[in-house]
């Protein structure tokens, strides 16, 4: 699955909810559900500081593809998390530097990427693209 | 004749009236605005100053002769006669306009603690005390080889004030305290703290941001030196603050900024610099804030302090029984003496998780660790959830926090 069938998969899958409560209900189980990142990750190489709350992000490659585990110590952010690592992970680096992120905004939650929201999820997604350019030119070179 | 005594004069529904910004609707819900410590909303007279202001006779203050600004330049000095009213201190020129709380601690830092100061001296702050009330002294600190202390806080959020008296010394040259905590709602017993930190021969700064639209201020019954405050958290324009300072102090101060108005006379060999308070505004001011600043005095005064303090307390009293007697909270400060601000953590839920599903039910609280991280650490917590509430809330916006709190302990299950 590219990218962009993963982000219109979870559009289509946000459109079964007609209220807050069903939306958030589900992103507070997808944040229940993410796989916790091992703890030897959760150090302060890869925290993303939010003023709110913290967010580890880890990325390794495995064969030609960059794979994402990540973790947040609230659980909507975990949620919102898990949606994000399901996007982009297992895609290779060329696909994650050249992907264009807009299912955020099709199911209503671009607020959680504006800059007041302090959470280091906006972070997050910058530090997933230089995870991509970084493994792309590690590639290249 | 009968007399009422359990019962205040308080028209809460026409003074909902004055604030437009609270009958709008957030996420399908009518707002409830919880986060007035942060700051707080605006009634339609400061609203109209500004507006009077732009669309009347805005005009560079002080030194024109033409009728605009004569009449600007009244009424700016119109408000510093408020203010000083306001702080009942002794005189207008003691009065200084700041951009804000935070400004006015770093001018005093930089000017008088810069001046005064010198290696080996203390500066004590408190346990409870705004970033903005700690920064600005660490940075001085740092340049002139100063020791910062801080008087402890105990388990129900007070200062520990017996180990405030043994850590005064003749060392000791500032004491920068609070008088209302933000992130726990403590009133600190300044008068008190005033009272001993002059014994032991050192000038003290109130921080009063959060007390100012509380409590009724006296700088010189509690004989502050130097008293700090934000327009923006007593229902004033943002962008705007106060600094009061006794006469003596300022007098022998440093100017902080070099500039246009704060000069006697200029040469390229010497400048002499203008009288209090003009010699610590240089630049042009912010007029227009200043202007509405008036305006917001005049309507707390309008309503009385002593009616709104004792509003706000039932409001209090009310949060705090309600919220405190559910399942998994726990009240972050519990002081005898708080102003309206209910600090708080529901067990195994993140602040920020509390903070999101009260957003999408239209209510506005704030969360985190407030600008204070130290008290966080006090409490070996990372944040909490603040409710704080102003003379516009209402008991029944108390039970829809309540109701917005059940909802998120369901969700979060």
């Amino acid at each position: 699955m590219t990218i962009n069938e993963t982000q219109d998969e979870i559009i289509e899958e946000f459109e079964l909810f007609d209220d807050w409560e069903g939306k958030y209900e589900y992103i507070i189980d997808l944040g229940k559900k993410l796989t916790p990142l091992d703890e030897q990750y959760k150090t302060e190489d890869h925290i993303i500081k939010g003023c709110q709350s913290r967010v580890w992000l880890h990325a390794a490659l495995q064969g030609d593809r960059v794979i994402f585990t990540a973790d947040s110590d609230a659980i909507i952010v975990k949620g919102l998390i898990s949606m994000l690592v399901r996007v982009y992970s297992g895609h290779t680096p060329d696909e994650i530097v050249n992907s264009d992120l807009y299912f955020m905004e099709k199911v209503g939650l671009q607020q959680h990427l504006a800059q007041t929201r302090s959470n280091g999820l906006a972070s997050m997604v910058k530090q997933m693209k230089t995870y991509g350019l970084a493994f792309s030119a590690l590639q290249k070179g | 004749m009968m007399t009422t005594t359990s019962t205040i004069p308080f028209d809460i529904e026409r003074i909902r009236a004055d604030f437009p910004i609270l009958d709008q609707e957030i996420n399908g819900r009518k707002l409830v605005y919880f986060d007035n410590a942060a700051t707080t909303q605006k009634p339609i007279p400061v609203i109209e100053a500004l507006m009077n202001y732009y669309r009347g006779y805005n005009a560079n203050i002080h030194r024109g002769i033409h009728t605009l600004a004569e009449k600007a330049t009244a009424d700016f000095e119109a408000s510093r006669r408020a203010v000083r009213d306001f702080l009942n201190a002794p005189s207008a020129e003691e009065i200084i306009f700041t951009s804000g709380t935070t400004m006015s601690i770093n001018l005093v830092a930089q000017t008088y603690g810069r001046h005064f100061l010198k290696e080996g001296d203390e500066i004590i702050i408190s346990g409870l005390e705004h970033h903005s009330n700690i920064v600005p002294w660490q940075m001085l600190a740092g340049e002139k080889g100063l020791t910062i202390r801080a008087i402890p806080v105990l388990e129900n959020g007070e200062l520990d004030l017996y180990t405030f008296e043994g850590m005064l010394s003749e060392r000791t040259k500032i004491v920068a305290v609070n008088h209302a905590s933000n992130s726990l709602g403590t009133v600190n017993p300044v008068k008190e703290i005033i009272a001993k930190a002059h014994a032991a021969g050192a000038v003290v700064l109130i921080d009063g941001a959060q007390a100012s639209s509380h409590l009724d201020i006296d700088v010189q019954d509690l004989d502050a030196d130097f008293y700090a405050l934000s327009a923006h958290k007593i229902y004033g324009p943002t962008g705007l603050g106060v600094l009061y300072g006794k006469r003596a102090l300022l007098e022998a101060m440093p100017p902080y900024m070099g500039g246009g108005e704060m000069i006697k006379e200029v040469t390229f060999e010497k400048t002499t610099y203008n009288d209090l308070p003009y010699k610590f505004e240089a630049g042009t001011p912010n007029i227009a804030d200043v202007v509405a600043l008036k305006a917001a005095i005049d309507y707390i005064t309008s309503i009385g302090k002593p009616n709104i303090a004792a509003y706000e307390h039932q409001l209090l009293q009310y949060a705090t029984e309600q919220i405190g007697q559910m399942d998994g909270i726990r009240l972050i400060g519990q002081a005898k003496e708080k102003i309206s601000v209910l600090s708080f953590v529901l067990e195994g839920v993140h602040h920020q998780d509390i903070g999101i599903i009260l957003d999408q039910q239209g209510i506005a609280v704030r969360t985190g660790h407030h600008c204070t991280q130290p008290v966080m650490d006090r409490f070996c917590i990372l944040g909490t959830t603040r409710a704080s509430f102003a003379m516009y809330n209402t008991m029944e916006e108390i039970d829809k926090l309540v109701a917005g709190l059940q909802r998120v302990k369901k969700l979060m299950a």
